[in-house]
């Protein structure tokens, strides 16, 4: 099994629900308490998992905002892993989750610096490492009904641009979702080969405007500029 | 990348430890007639261990849970901090061995003695080049991710070792060696060279950009909005910034500092200016350090609106 997510960037509305939900999950779930420096202060700090930015792509007027959701992309080939001198860090076996065991992290940092994608945050009270768990306390829990074991982001989208499921099996949601929709992974030149994967924007037909120019409409337009003065 | 402190203590004290215990132990072993004095050795040999024990002291300072640092030893078939733990404590018992040897036997060592002395010489350049690796790995730096990296960490280190050798045995005897001297002065070069050839490879761009951090290949990337209105931990870690110019100055004042006045005060044969030459090339190597990590970019800030590392 590979568990990781799919990101639908053309429907993404960067509405950070995701994120909070996350943030609401996670902060009681398997990995302790996501804590927060000074969070009602003047500079609040504090571990996140899932963060959200928005980019403008391409110029003026062709230019489309994108919202860019990135939480782990539970990498095949991690090197938050292997760079990690405790062994805190690991990755299943069985489904590919990338973890941090909190008994064992000493707070090097080292495993964040191999990180592209800005996926680990050093949590700043108990100085250890916070990441992505994809979950695992909500994915595998038989006392929840079968239709919310998921990611509590994915729970929570809005939009339903997030979806969970089996990158190794072909006939899966996310498997589909990236053969239909040419899914890319961000920065492959790094060789990283991350799970998650993003799905770029659609080409919608642009909607045409006319301007007709009548003598009603020009008398429309004196009239209107008059008015607003 | 934000230098840290301790990091930078860590690395420059330790090299100049490692650098000097291996040149010690070469000139000892080779014969060279002005180390064959055992208060000399001991000095040069006491001097690195402090070294090389407070710059390890200061590594954990940067822990943010030290409680666990026993378990750094545990990944020594992948990880770099790892073996570079393992040798810097595997080091130990060599090093104290080659010193009580000294100190039991004066400078002719038996076999043993001897074995000791070159099995510390070698895991002192393990372990630096270890620390070295810990960053040339990382291929989310372009900066660190090179051959150059262990390069400069190896020079570096002897030539910060080289000056210190000089001093000791400059001091200790009053009078100071040609032979040691001349070595400091050659491995000076050394360094600025290797130092010189990284400065300029790492001003060609290369590497990621914010398009293929983005995926959007065809078409120009702005960031509008990081998503937070204060600081996270990734742009106080990766988002590290100078400015251009006082990037250039300090450049130019690590060069002086480094090499440059030390080459010019071991020029001048006397044993006060070569101590004063290693305390300034030390010094000047704090700064090369600092620069190492200031200049070092993370591709993290693409994400951040850099359009390139």
């Amino acid at each position: 099994m590979k568990l990781g997510l799919v990101v639908d960037l053309d429907t993404c509305v960067g509405c950070h629900g995701c994120a909070t939900a996350c943030k609401q999950w996670n902060t009681s779930g398997t990995i302790g308490p996501l804590s927060d420096k000074d969070p009602y202060g003047r500079d609040p700090n504090g571990a996140w998992l899932n963060r959200i930015r928005t980019y403008e792509v391409d110029d003026s007027p062709n230019s489309k905002t994108v919202n860019m959701p990135m939480s782990c992309m539970h990498c095949d080939n991690a090197a938050c892993v292997t760079v990690c001198p405790t062994g805190a860090s690991y990755k299943r076996e069985e489904d590919g989750i990338v973890l941090v065991d909190q008994d064992k992290c000493m707070g090097c940092n080292l495993c964040s610096w191999a990180c592209p994608y800005g996926a680990r945050e050093l949590d700043p009270q108990q100085g250890t490492m916070k990441k992505c768990t994809l979950c695992v306390d909500r994915i595998y829990d038989e006392k929840l009904p079968e239709d919310e074991r998921k990611p509590a982001c994915v729970m929570t989208c809005p939009t339903k641009s997030r979806v969970f499921g089996d990158f190794d099996d072909p006939d899966s949601e996310v498997s589909q979702l990236v053969r239909e929709r040419a899914g890319k992974q961000l920065m492959p030149e790094l060789g990283y080969n991350p799970v998650n994967t993003y799905l770029p924007p659609r080409n919608k037909p642009v909607v045409e405007t006319y301007d007709v120019s009548s003598v009603k409409n020009t008398v429309k337009k004196w009239v209107n500029k008059v008015i607003a003065r | 990348m934000h230098p840290a402190f301790s990091v930078l203590v860590f690395t420059v004290m330790s090299g100049a430890g490692y650098g000097l215990i291996t040149l010690m132990v070469i000139a000892h072993m080779s014969g060279l007639a002005q180390l064959q004095d055992s208060s000399t050795l001991l000095s040069g040999g006491i001097l690195a261990f402090l070294l090389i024990s407070g710059g390890l002291l200061s590594s954990t300072l940067h822990l943010a849970n030290p409680k666990n640092a026993w378990r750094s030893f545990s990944r020594f078939r992948t990880s770099w901090l790892s073996r570079e733990a393992v040798f810097a404590v595997l080091f130990y018992p060599f090093l104290l061995l080659y010193l009580f040897g000294i100190y039991s036997q004066g400078t002719e060592l038996n076999g043993f003695f001897q074995l000791m002395g070159t099995v510390a010489a070698i895991l002192a350049m393990v372990t630096l080049f270890c620390t070295s690796m810990i960053y040339a790995s990382l291929k989310t730096i372009r900066q660190w991710n090179s051959a150059l990296t262990p390069m400069n960490y190896l020079a570096l280190g002897l030539m910060s070792g080289s000056l210190l050798l000089a001093a000791v045995q400059g001091i200790v005897a009053g009078d100071l060696n040609g032979t040691l001297q001349n070595a400091a002065l050659g491995l000076v070069v050394l360094g600025s060279v290797t130092k010189l050839i990284y400065l300029f490879w790492i001003g060609k761009p290369q590497g990621s950009t914010i398009q293929t951090a983005t995926g959007f290949t065809q078409a120009s990337v702005r960031l509008l909005d990081q998503g937070h209105t204060s600081n996270s931990f990734l742009n106080d870690e990766f988002g590290y910034t100078v400015e251009a110019n006082k990037l250039l100055r300090l450049r130019g004042g690590m060069l002086l500092l480094a090499f440059v006045l030390p080459f010019i005060l071991l020029m001048l044969n006397s044993a006060a200016l070569t101590l004063i030459a290693a305390l300034l090339a030390i010094g000047g190597l704090l700064v090369e350090r600092w620069l190492f990590f200031a200049e070092a970019r993370h591709v993290v800030r693409l994400y951040h609106g850099d359009q390139r590392t």
